[in-house]
């Protein structure tokens, strides 16, 4: 039935961010930034809104151009997929949209839909296949665009900020499907503003505020012995100007 | 009124009668617009994407140029194909002029605008909604174009049918590239200018009739596709 592998990937290349910048009509909005993303590990990268969490998720997947510096992944570029905060769902039904991904990734027409099928049921849509992808809610669109992801088999996904619209039921789904493809082999990077789901998810935190990394530590320190002031106060919960 | 009462009653008659100089000149007519929106659409979608999605320098000059050509005059759209297809013009060799193909070239130049126009601003907007996603699943933008065109699939319906109602209802280009040629190039419009001249109002009318429904046919059909698919696809 599956063919897919239980784990897509053994070991993903490391991402190397060096002097990176991001200038938008003169303002600099992003760095320089100097990081190494490395090992199949949860990154959560936090901050209060404008802090730069979607522009660095955006550089590093390759949708935006940096203005300065560089960005390079040591070894082959890895497959990757994002996950956005409002999915994108194509004009057709929620089935159509997953051959569709597949079908842009080369696979062959024969095997579409059974794996189409097989992620549907995963992610707990099933029943949903026939309905148009656009007219469901954000939860099931946002489950869609995991399973859509999931079958691009990625090596890295980033996810920005993708509960911030959701229920707590739909939350718990998407942070199950998160844990499910980390279980996969696949390099989590997330941004997110709610502490508990970073208590939640996060193997290392990567703060930024003001377009400036603050902090990048593993989560047992960040949350318990935060070693700037703009990470204290925002574990605190005030307001980091 | 009386004699226009009557005109009216021998125009239905006409028509019931399916009276065949009527049906003939229907049946050209409807084959012309349609080979002309065919082709036209054909060259127009790609081109208006291709003008959506890509950046380049002449970009901005292109897309004034056919915003201003949607209303392009029939008649000089017709006089610039007779010129290229009479005996002394650059195309003079081919005998096309006062044929029915004739009149499909001037109508595509006609048309080809608008819906080249059209067709760069409808998907112009949906590409802002689904860049990122699309270049997130690794597609360039050559292959972004039938995806954008698919999905944009209700507007450009429309879009095509401005066009066909465009081909239909000009009477100008028809006219100087085709002539008015009884049972080789007569079509409704040009046979409406004719009759009407000649004092056969009767005939005009069943044919302003026929026209008139074509149109609200056409234009019916687009709305109930349309809003079916909105409701049903969101």
């Amino acid at each position: 039935m599956n063919d897919m592998p239980r784990r897509f990937v053994t070991e993903v290349p490391a991402l190397v961010l060096d002097g990176v910048g991001f200038t938008h009509r003169g303002q600099r909005l992003l760095g320089p930034l100097d990081l190494r993303l490395e090992g199949c590990r949860r990154t959560l990268v936090m901050g209060p809104n404008g802090a730069g969490k979607s522009l660095l998720m955006r550089l590093a997947h390759g949708l935006l151009t940096s203005s300065s510096g560089r960005l390079q992944w040591e070894g082959p570029t890895p497959r990757q997929a994002m996950v956005f905060q409002r999915p994108v769902m194509l004009k057709r039904s929620a089935l159509a949209n997953l051959t569709y991904a597949l079908a842009v990734n080369d696979i062959p027409r024969t095997r579409r839909r059974l794996l189409a099928r097989e992620a549907l049921e995963r992610f707990g849509l099933a029943a949903l296949e026939k309905r148009p992808a656009r007219v469901l809610s954000g939860g099931e669109q946002q489950r869609l665009a995991l399973a859509r992801a999931w079958l691009t088999r990625p090596e890295v996904l980033f996810l920005d900020e993708p509960t911030s619209a959701l229920d707590p039921a739909a939350i718990k789904a998407v942070e199950d499907a998160v844990l499910e493809f980390h279980a996969a082999g696949t390099r989590i990077v997330m941004s997110s503003h709610d502490l508990h789901q970073a208590r939640r998810l996060a193997d290392d935190v990567l703060f930024l505020n003001a377009g400036r990394l603050i902090e990048y530590t593993d989560a047992a320190t960040f949350f318990t012995a935060p070693s700037s002031r703009e990470a204290r106060a925002f574990i605190r919960g005030e307001l980091v100007l | 009124m009386p004699a226009d009462a009557n005109a009216f009653q021998t125009a239905l008659a006409l028509i019931l009668g399916m009276d065949p100089v009527l049906l003939g000149i229907v049946a050209l007519s409807v084959q012309v617009s349609l080979s002309a929106v065919l082709i036209a659409a054909l060259l127009a979608l790609p081109l208006g994407a291709a003008l959506a999605l890509w950046r380049f320098p002449g970009r901005g000059a292109i897309v004034v140029a056919l915003n201003a050509l949607m209303g392009l005059p029939p008649v000089v759209a017709g006089l610039t194909v007779y010129l290229l297809l009479s005996r002394a013009g650059p195309l003079g060799q081919f005998g096309l002029l006062f044929t029915p193909t004739a009149m499909v070239v001037a109508q595509v130049i006609l048309i080809l605008p608008i819906i080249a126009a059209l067709t760069r601003q409808q998907i112009e907007e949906l590409h802002q909604e689904y860049r990122e996603q699309l270049t997130s699943l690794g597609l360039s933008r050559l292959r972004m174009i039938p995806t954008l065109l698919w999905d944009a699939r209700l507007g450009l319906i429309t879009v095509v049918l401005a066009g066909f109602g465009r081909a239909s209802a000009e009477v100008g280009a028809v006219m100087i590239v085709g002539g008015n040629i009884d049972g080789v190039t007569r079509v409704m419009t040009t046979a409406i200018v004719l009759e009407t001249s000649k004092g056969n109002l009767p005939l005009a009318l069943g044919l302003g009739l026929v026209l008139l429904g074509l149109v609200l046919l056409v234009n019916a059909a687009a709305y109930l596709v349309g809003e079916t698919a909105r409701r049903r696809l969101g």
